[in-house]
């Protein structure tokens, strides 16, 4: 009997791996991925105890965080472009202009 | 209907012209069409519905006492003790008044000013539409005070008109206001009605404190049932005071300097305002407030004193200008000075009839030169003119009618009145009027030089202007040619009053045995205070007649002199002769006697003296006491300073110099790069999370 | 067999989640982009199945839809703007913080779970009808959904469209060729 909580304990894989991701990667590109990844974990939370708790506000909230997603895609490649004109890189740690 | 009880109409319908081409044409730059309809309507107006006020009351009341119309309450005040220890309300009426004195200046200031009017469409008419919608509304705005100058029927009511002539002359004068001099004049004429007006105040103050009323007619009352002469004192102070104003306004001396500056604004107003009616209104004033004078000997004689100097004093000045306006000028404050001489006899009627006649000639030979200086294209200087007669030929006429007219050659108007005033000093020499027969012989004979004088620089302006040859120039001389009609009609008008108004108004009865032909004896018989002393006339027949031909004879000296030295010596070399024989009287004569010099000297440096003076006090004493007060201050700031630089900012200090250190240890935490901060939010955000799972469960 | 049939739902739940969890490890390990991003499309589309398992039938078309379709074409597209030479990086990852994002990650991730476990009642099993039906009556799960966005959640809807909004535009700012950053002489980095 699969329950909700197979699925928090595949998500929190999943955001973990991501999160790890993120904090690790050196690549920009690969850094949006995994933050994807951690979107993902979110959803799957988000579907599971929709299911659990027979509410479709969960699936609702889903949709926007794949929205606001989206939208963090959106930006975040534009990130990549700027950074890569303006260093010729995706190296994130290059952009350290900000070191104090 | 009675039409004069609205005669407060008469000023309204100017004043309402005034608003509308003040706030209206002039902000909305309306056509000059509009604008000379508008000011012609209200000027109209009020002559035409003065008039027929005026003549329906002639018929209709009893002229022996004013007839009081009261337009609404003013002054609602409590009640004062007053010098004879009664109290009286102040409760001041902007009330009118018609009586004989009200029924003639309303009679000739609405049909002179509405002449001027008329003149002044012709005179202005290239002026921007604005500045022409402003001067329209300034003069029918001069109209509105100086009708409710003459209607007013108590003190303060006439104030009113006082300060709106004073307020309007000071408009008009600095009309061209761009030009920085005639701003000043402006402001010199303004400041020297100011000092008048001070007078004139204090008389009001005095007025009610001795009085206990305002009225004109209350005053009359009061000072009429007063047989006994306790008013004595009471009658000079305030005549003195009253008549100080009236030296402002009618510019006599040592307030007249202001006048002949005051030419700088445009030539209609300067015969509308400077000769025919502002001026006058000190006149008026004293006439109206004849009963102080008659009870006050000393009052009189320092009016007629300084009228009978002010008379020979500015003739003099005039007989050397070279500045068409300037002389004129002069004429005028001379031709006050014998209202005034005439006043301080006794004279009233014959100062209010020579107010009236001089408005006439006056005003056109002010409207006579601004045709001229129209046609010379601003020129204003005599001795760039000449031969204008052939050019003018209506201007010439007239202006030449005028200057017979105030030379004094009979029968024209200025002979009838001013006979009349040299007539009566000579009376009240013969009489010992006030045992001070033997100054007034003296002032009569100062009038008599003065006519001469008068004669003498009318008629060498007259030949200097209009006969000779063009000394302009070839070009200004193609320029010249005769004024509109709007011009030339009033120039006629006034011509012809000139010729005839003297001897219609004024017939001097007393030279063929017809006492009481003279109208206007009769009709302002009842205004003047009587003590019943001199009825009928003093001076026998053949007396009169000998004084007639003798100011005749003189006159016609004057005209003579003139006639040798500017008319059949066209270089003026005689008279250029007689300049540099005695060069200082002639420089004496053509800086006006350096009375502005004099006033600068004397006045106007002490004054700023004293203003630097002042202004050393306020830097030295006055900034001293300020700065003690700040060293004080900064002493003790200088403690308190101490304590809070150790002890506040000690603490304030050690704030920030604590954040100084931490912050150079957590800078090291920025390391600048996006992860580290990911990486401290994830641990931020542990050990939120589990700090709220300790807590709760 | 009789315990695969039985297990059906455990097996493929399983396989999904070793499967996604194992592209996951990709996403995050592939030293390529490009490979990463492979291996994050097949994640996404194991992810869409599992919510396949949960009954969220019109979620898991969004999610192949949004992610797999647009999100995916845009981080190719990136991919291929950006040369060659600059996106492989010669150190995959950063040195030095290694073990502690690890165990920073690690530690939120648990956290958070355990949240989530004891915080809702994790265990126990729903039907999904709820999730097709609205008021009793039993419609597909799109049209509930539907019902439910465009009524009790259509302000937030209209929210989230306006942030899309600005998203577009933020991204078109920073991806334009602007002056402001030509500007900064290549040395500001100040919109990184």
């Amino acid at each position: 009997m699969i329950d909700a909580t197979h699925y928090v304990a595949l998500s929190l894989i999943l955001f973990c791996l991501g999160l790890v991701g993120v904090m690790m990667r050196r690549n920009f590109i690969t850094v949006l991925m995994s933050l994807e990844l951690m979107f993902n974990a979110v959803n799957l939370n988000l579907i599971a105890f929709s299911f659990r708790l027979s509410d479709l506000a969960g699936q609702v909230l889903a949709i926007f965080v794949i929205t606001v997603a989206a939208a963090e895609a959106a930006i975040g490649l534009g990130l990549i472009i700027a950074l890569v004109r303006l260093k010729d890189t995706v190296a994130l740690d290059e952009a350290d202009v900000m070191r104090g | 209907m009675k039409l004069y009880d609205f005669i407060w109409l008469v000023p309204l319908f100017p004043l309402l012209g005034a608003v509308f081409n003040g706030l209206v044409s002039n902000r909305r730059g309306l056509s000059k069409k509009t604008t000379q309809t508008v000011a012609l309507l209200g000027a109209g107006a009020a002559w035409l519905y003065g008039w027929a006020a005026v003549l329906q009351w002639f018929f209709t009341e009893d002229r022996t006492e004013p007839y009081v119309v009261k337009a609404f309450t003013w002054v609602t005040g409590g009640d004062l003790t007053i010098a004879d220890g009664s109290t009286a309300a102040v409760d001041i009426a902007a009330s009118f008044q018609v009586d004989p004195l009200s029924a003639v200046m309303v009679g000739f200031v609405t049909f002179v000013g509405f002449l001027i009017h008329l003149y002044s469409i012709g005179y202005m008419h290239g002026e921007p539409d604005r500045d022409y919608a402003r001067y329209f509304s300034y003069l029918n705005l001069f109209m509105f005070a100086m009708l409710t100058l003459v209607t007013g029927s108590n003190l303060p009511v006439l104030f009113v008109g006082w300060e709106g002539v004073g307020l309007c002359s000071y408009l008009l004068i600095g009309f061209y206001y761009e030009k920085g001099w005639c701003a000043a004049a402006g402001m010199k004429a303004f400041i020297f009605n100011r000092i008048g007006d001070f007078g004139f105040l204090l008389a009001i103050f005095f007025a009610f404190h001795f009085f206990g009323t305002l009225e004109f007619k209350g005053l009359f009352d009061a000072v009429a049932s007063d047989h006994g002469g306790h008013f004595g004192t009471a009658a000079t102070i305030v005549g003195v005071l009253l008549f100080v104003g009236a030296i402002g306004k009618s510019a006599q001396i040592p307030l007249f300097v202001w006048l002949p500056d005051a030419m700088a604004g445009p030539t209609p107003v300067s015969a509308l305002i400077h000769a025919a009616t502002m001026v006058t209104a000190g006149v008026y004033m004293v006439a109206r407030c004849n009963y102080f004078y008659q009870l006050s000997p000393t009052a009189m004689l320092t009016v007629a004193i300084i009228g009978g100097v002010t008379a020979v004093f500015a003739a003099t000045i005039g007989l050397v200008q070279n500045d068409i306006k300037k002389v004129l000028a002069y004429s005028t404050v001379s031709q006050l000075g014998y209202m005034f001489l005439a006043a301080g006899v006794g004279g009233y009627i014959a100062a209010i009839f020579h107010v009236v006649t001089h408005a006439f000639f006056k005003a056109c030979l002010f409207l006579g030169s601004g045709s001229v200086i129209h046609a010379c294209d601003g020129e204003q200087d005599m001795r760039k003119m000449g031969g204008l007669k052939k050019y003018m030929p209506t201007t010439f006429w007239t202006f030449l009618v005028a200057t017979i007219a105030i030379a004094g050659i009979p029968p024209l108007a200025g002979f009838v009145s001013k006979d009349a005033i040299l007539a009566k000093v000579f009376e009240a020499g013969y009489t010992d009027l006030n045992h001070f027969g033997g100054i007034y012989y003296l002032l009569w004979f100062l009038g008599l030089a003065g006519a001469a004088l008068t004669a003498f620089y009318m008629f060498r302006l007259v030949f200097m202007t209009f006969y000779g040859d063009f000394r302009g120039g070839e070009e200004a001389e193609h320029h010249l040619h005769e004024s509109p009609w709007t011009m030339t009609l009033p120039l006629q008008i006034l011509a012809v009053l000139s010729l005839v108004g003297g001897v219609l108004i004024g017939f001097p009865g007393q030279l063929f045995h017809l006492e009481g032909w003279s109208f206007i004896d009769r009709f302002l018989g009842p205004v003047i205070l009587t003590h019943g002393e001199h009825h009928g006339h003093a001076l026998s027949f053949g007396l009169e007649w000998g004084l007639v031909i003798l100011s005749v004879a003189v006159a016609a000296a004057g005209i003579a002199v003139a006639y040798r030295f500017y008319r059949i010596d066209p270089g003026f070399t005689r008279a250029a002769h007689l300049a540099s024989r005695f060069p200082l009287a002639y420089k004496l004569l053509l800086n006006k006697y350096w009375i502005d010099e004099l006033y600068a000297a004397t006045v106007i440096r002490p004054t700023l003296k004293l203003s630097d003076l002042l202004w050393e006090f306020d830097a030295r004493v006055v900034d001293g006491a300020v700065n003690g007060t700040r060293n004080l201050t900064v002493g003790s700031s200088w403690m308190s300073g101490i304590f809070d630089l150790e002890v506040i900012d000690g603490l304030v200090n050690l704030v920030g110099t604590s954040y100084d250190v931490a912050s150079r240890q957590f800078r090291r935490l920025q390391v600048g790069f996006a992860q580290g901060y990911a990486m401290v939010m994830v641990f931020g955000a542990a050990l939120l999370l589990g700090i709220f799972f300790v807590v709760n469960l | 067999m009789d315990f695969l049939i039985a297990n059906f739902a455990e097996i493929l739940f399983y396989c999904l989640a070793f499967l996604t969890v194992a592209s996951a490890i990709g996403v995050v390990a592939f030293k390529s982009p490009v490979h990463a991003a492979l291996s994050l499309l097949f994640c996404f589309v194991m992810v869409a199945a599992l919510f396949l398992l949960r009954h969220a039938e019109l979620l898991a078309a969004v999610q192949v839809l949004v992610y797999g379709g647009g999100i995916m074409v845009l981080f190719l597209f990136v991919i291929m703007l950006v040369n060659v030479k600059d996106l492989k990086l010669e150190q995959v990852f950063l040195s030095g913080i290694a073990p502690l994002a690890v165990i920073g990650g690690v530690l939120l991730g648990v956290l958070i779970a355990f949240g989530l476990v004891f915080g809702v009642l994790a265990s126990g099993h729903g039907d999904g009808t709820a999730l097709r039906s609205v008021d009793g009556d039993e419609i597909g799960n799109t049209e509930a959904i539907g019902a439910v966005l465009y009524t009790k959640y259509l302000v937030p809807f209209e929210v989230v469209s306006v942030v899309l909004l600005v998203a577009m535009i933020a991204a078109i700012v920073f991806g334009r060729r602007s002056a402001g950053l030509e500007g900064a002489g290549g040395g500001g980095g100040k919109t990184s």
